[in-house]
């Protein structure tokens, strides 16, 4: 059975109650895109700043569950100096570990992650998780898996746009 | 504890609720959703199984046995309905899918032939979207105005200029009672201004039957509609009553089936009211167990079970305050003889998706969310709420067990 330690890692209520990256940056320069889930009234602004195709800079506003905002908070300090393309494999990454369905799981399911990592393009063993590994457990309390995505979602299509736009 | 929460209801009606014995998380299931749906006793669950099992035919039509009783329990179910909200006569007993489908059907077939570009219709931020959206779609294709009664701070309709809004307007349309405050409005007031200004009253009675013995009458509506859900009846069917002359002459609003008295090439003659509005092959079973919800409730007598929910909900705020003082802030009405049994709540500044798991986790069932009242969650200024709502299987122990789980709340989120 899941239980809460398995949702709230003490990791995610840290960046809950210290979110990073914390703001807005002015647009333009900074591009702005917004993630919201209708069910739950929960928001994600961001705002990012790119220099080429790195993400120089990148700011987290909105509101929000524990979930959607350490998720985005976590999300920001990962992809802070990354290209496009790394971030790309990384959400895709991210959202793999999401998408692991309970039965599939068996154990802590770090086997079916492992693998889920390299079908995203992680088998040159560059690619980790790192800390956004402690969000596995959101995928046992599927409601809240659209939390934890929102702020990836958002990115996702604020990168497609800025990318259309050029 | 004593809490002159009629002992005889308090215990007594629990265990005839079979879902209430199971367990969640190996914790006593303790349920405080009801005002998004009531569970069932075992007299509605009997019944539904009984019609499956005995009666099973469609109705109408059927000159044979099982028809014919399936007919009767049909109608039966019609009767009792009416007279549980105390209706003139059973056929202005239109059931319906939910109250979600009678106010559209309200919507399109009065308001579809009464409003036009020049009208206007006046409903209240606190209304459900059941009772906004059909407006709204209409609005779009008719062009006529919506008004809207604000709410006071503490979660009442302001009806300071009530006199000006109803100006003109040939619709108000109002929930009874809130779903996210509790909120009781005072229906036979607001009737008596939107007669005086020429308009009719159409009420959102979903959180209102289950839980007050209602009469039409002396609440003065003209169209009111409610939902088999709520009420210890079965999901799949909904009632709209309304005063028969309207009905009368209200086009038709689905088509097919049932609802005809002759069709041709070249038209269609409707049936009567209320088969007019019923159109294909009805939830029986649904309706059957509908019946049986009503005659539950009579039978525990709906004057006992209002005093029980207004004692458990003074001690639900008694115990709520006591147990987490400032930590704790209701939305709406603080006596609880001006409410129901819906408690929305902040709780520090825990989101409500993150307090709804934490509860869940020790077999407390409260909903998190919009309550499909978005414009009433803008007015209060937030996304989201925290709602325990209360039924009549409901005691005190269910809210010890929120306040105590409300800790380990505390407990994770902190500072
Ligand atoms: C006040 C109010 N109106 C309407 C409804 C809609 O009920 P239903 O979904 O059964 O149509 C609800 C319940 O969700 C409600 O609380």
């Amino acid at each position: 059975m899941a239980g809460l330690e398995d949702l709230y890692r003490e990791i995610i209520l840290d960046h809950y109650r210290n979110p990073r990256h914390r703001g807005e940056l002015e647009c333009p320069p900074a591009h702005r895109s917004e993630g919201f889930n209708p069910l739950c009234g929960d928001e994600v602004v961001l705002t990012f700043e790119m220099d080429g195709d790195v993400v120089t800079d990148l700011r987290v506003g909105g509101y929000g569950c524990s979930i959607s905002q350490a998720s985005a908070s976590m999300m920001s300090a990962a992809v802070i100096g990354k290209t496009i393309d790394e971030i790309r494999d990384l959400t895709r990454a991210f959202k793999a570990m999401m998408s692991i369905h309970e039965e599939s799981i068996g154990g802590d399911g770090s086997e079916a992650l492992d693998g889920a990592a390299d079908a995203a393009g992680a088998n040159d063993g560059a690619l980790r998780l790192g800390d956004l590994e402690a969000l596995r457990g959101v995928v046992k309390f599927p409601v809240r898996i659209k939390c934890a995505t929102l702020g990836w979602n958002a990115l996702a299509t604020g990168l497609d746009e800025t990318a259309a736009g050029e | 504890m004593s809490t002159g929460a009629g002992p005889d209801i308090d215990r007594a009606v629990k265990v005839q609720f079979p879902l209430l014995e199971r367990s969640v998380h190996g914790r006593p299931i303790v349920y405080l959703d009801s005002a998004a749906s009531s569970q069932k006793p075992t007299a509605v669950l009997d019944a539904m199984d009984d019609y499956y099992r005995t009666v099973n035919a469609n109705v109408h039509r059927g000159a044979y046995e099982i028809a014919a009783a399936a007919t009767e329990q049909m109608e039966q179910a019609r009767a009792d309905v009416a007279r549980f909200i105390s209706a003139p006569s059973a056929d202005e007993i239109v059931f319906t899918k939910n109250a979600t489908e009678a106010m559209n059907l309200v919507a399109r077939s009065w308001g579809g032939s009464n409003l036009g570009s020049a009208d206007a219709i006046v409903l209240t931020e606190m209304e459900h979207h059941a009772n906004i959206v059909p407006w709204h779609i209409l609005a779009a294709e008719r062009g006529f105005e919506i008004r809207w009664i604000p709410i006071t701070h503490d979660g009442c309709l302001d009806l300071t200029d009530l006199d000006r809004l109803l100006d003109g307007a040939k619709l108000l349309s109002v929930t009874a009672m809130s779903n996210v405050l509790g909120t009781l409005n005072p229906i036979p007031r607001l009737a008596a201004a939107a007669h005086d200004a020429g308009a009719l009253l159409s009420v959102d009675a979903s959180q209102y039957v289950p839980h007050l013995p209602t009469d039409v009458g002396e609440l003065g509506a003209d169209f009111m509609v409610f939902t088999g859900h709520k009420m210890c009846g079965p999901t799949g069917v909904g009632v709209l009553w309304a005063r028969m002359e309207l009905l009368d002459a209200m086009p038709p609003f689905l088509g097919g089936g049932e609802m005809i008295l002759d069709v041709t090439k070249e038209g269609f003659r409707p049936n009567t009211v209320p088969h007019k509005f019923e159109a294909g092959t009805p939830p029986i079973a649904e309706i059957v167990g509908l019946g049986a919800a009503v005659r539950y409730l009579e039978g525990l007598g709906m004057d006992a079970v209002r005093a029980h929910e207004v004692s458990l909900t003074g001690y639900a705020l008694r115990t709520l305050t006591d147990r987490h003082g400032d930590d704790i802030t209701v939305h709406g009405p603080s006596e609880p003889a001006q409410r129901g049994g819906v408690l929305s709540f902040v709780y520090r500044d825990v989101h409500p998706h993150d307090i709804s798991q934490v509860l869940d986790q020790s077999g407390v069932c409260v909903r998190a969310g919009h309550h499909c009242a978005k414009p009433l969650m803008r007015c209060l200024g937030v996304t989201a709420t925290t709602r325990a709502s209360l039924y009549v299987y409901n005691d005190t122990s269910d809210i010890d067990s929120l306040a105590e789980a409300l800790d380990e709340v505390g407990a994770l989120f902190g500072h």
